[in-house]
């Protein structure tokens, strides 16, 4: 069954200061949703709450598979997954890197080693599998976290400025990957401020505007 | 001068011809500090994790007290170790004292919170966005630790170089438990003491030379672990 989010009322406050003020929405249908606003509107804040990485001071995070909701477990969460803006690289080789969720996972090592090789193979890092991951460039790297996070066959993806501060062709790269992925029929939530690169990729443009959350039609 | 320098000759001479008490003496020391640290690392690893991922009162003043025992003073170490295991001592039925045993405890004492302070402080200096990565790919909270715990090795391997450095070159504590007893209890630092005290300069020259040489290698292995420990980018 299709995994599908919504929000509702998603309050937050930081130090006081009141950063989302009754954000709503469905996400039903798979594709890209790029979430967009200026630096400190509230986007990562946003995306962590929906990857139950925060709790909201008020509102909902509802997770639905076919008619059920899900409850917040390990389950749940091991069927999304958030590549955060400073990728957070393990002191291990790229292969490791990218075969950390599967190995957490327990999966046999031969099926370890065939998908951690066909997602290298995808984020064209095959060639550095061997190479230690914190010597990667900040593009490869964040390559890396997009593949590391694409090896456990998330259901649901959160991307938090993938783009950001990284040059033009690693971009085009990483843009490359998430559409092959929208393809395939995943949902993925991208934040960024990079207008260009919303129209690029997105099914649905959504504004954080005065706090709160709005759909850009078209 | 002469005499330095004919006995730094025999010294070289004793340790190119293999001399068995040498090599006899030098095994025995790497046999008690190496025990020792095995047993320190066995207790004090997870202590570290215990104190780095563990929430309890008084926990700060307990990461502190591991500090504090980071200078524990050998020889005090070895008087107490001393009182415990002599014979009127509430552990004497081991018979235990002037036995390698007891020099292992006594090293034991003196390692465990040079591993436990130094690999709690490299777990928590592990970079917090590792624990949240690992959660986001789907690790339970005791596969979280476990990773924070493996991007810490590098951090821990050099806690546990630098506890080795310590009891290797340690004196107080071994003699007065260990009773310095030829071919029995006899180890490196206790020799050239006593071989120093006795005018013998050659055996404790050739030990000291082998001392120097294992502190470099040691010295050596912590600057490779730094180096592979640093994780800025």
């Amino acid at each position: 069954m299709k995994l599908r989010l919504r929000i509702s009322g998603i309050v937050k406050a930081h130090n006081g200061n009141r950063v989302l003020d009754g954000c709503s929405f469905s996400f039903d249908r798979p594709g890209v949703y790029v979430l967009m606003g200026p630096n400190g509107s509230g986007k990562s804040t946003l995306l962590r709450i929906c990857a139950l990485l925060e709790k909201p001071d008020d509102g909902d995070v509802i997770y639905i598979s076919g008619r059920s909701m899900l409850k917040d477990d390990i389950t749940l969460r091991r069927r999304m997954t958030l590549v955060l803006p400073q990728v957070g690289i393990f002191n291990s080789t790229v292969f490791d890197n990218v075969a950390y969720g599967l190995r957490i996972r327990g999966l046999e090592r031969q099926e370890i080693e065939q998908k951690t090789l066909a997602m290298l193979g995808f984020a064209g890092l095959t060639e550095k599998r061997t190479q230690r991951a914190l010597s990667l460039s900040s593009g490869e790297k964040q390559r890396l976290g997009i593949a590391r996070a694409l090896a456990i066959a998330p259901e649901m993806l959160f991307l938090d400025e993938p783009t950001a501060s990284i040059d033009e062709a690693n971009t085009r790269l990483i843009e490359e990957m998430i559409l092959e992925k929208k393809k395939n029929g995943m949902t993925m939530i991208i934040a960024t401020h990079d207008r260009l690169q919303a129209e690029r990729l997105a099914d649905q443009i959504l504004l954080i505007r005065d706090k709160k959350l709005v759909a850009e039609s078209g | 001068m002469n005499n330095i320098i004919g006995s730094l000759g025999q010294a070289f001479s004793l340790i190119l011809h293999l001399d068995h008490e040498l090599f006899s003496i030098i095994l025995l020391s790497l046999r008690v500090s190496g025990s020792a640290l095995v047993c320190a690392s066995a207790v004090g690893l997870p202590l570290a994790a215990v104190m780095a991922f563990g929430r309890f009162p008084l926990r700060g003043f307990f990461v502190n007290l591991l500090n504090t025992f980071m200078g524990l003073p050998p020889v005090v170490v070895g008087l107490l170790v001393y009182l415990m295991l002599s014979r009127s001592g509430p552990l004497g039925f081991l018979a235990l004292l002037y036995t390698p045993s007891a020099m292992i405890i006594a090293q034991t004492i003196l390692a465990l919170p040079i591993v436990a302070s130094l690999s709690h402080s490299a777990i928590v200096s592990v970079d917090p966005i590792i624990r949240q990565v690992s959660g986001t790919l789907g690790a339970t909270p005791f596969q979280i630790s476990m990773t924070v715990i493996r991007e810490a090795r590098y951090g821990i391997m050099s806690g546990i170089m630098a506890a080795f450095g310590r009891v290797m070159a340690e004196v107080g504590a071994i003699l007065i438990v260990g009773g310095n007893i030829a071919g029995y209890t006899r180890v490196m630092t206790t020799t050239i003491a006593l071989e120093t005290d006795k005018g013998n300069f050659e055996l404790a020259l050739a030990l000291g030379i082998i001392l120097l040489a294992i502190s470099m290698a040691i010295n050596a292995a912590l600057n490779i672990f730094r180096k592979k420990g640093v994780t800025e980018t």
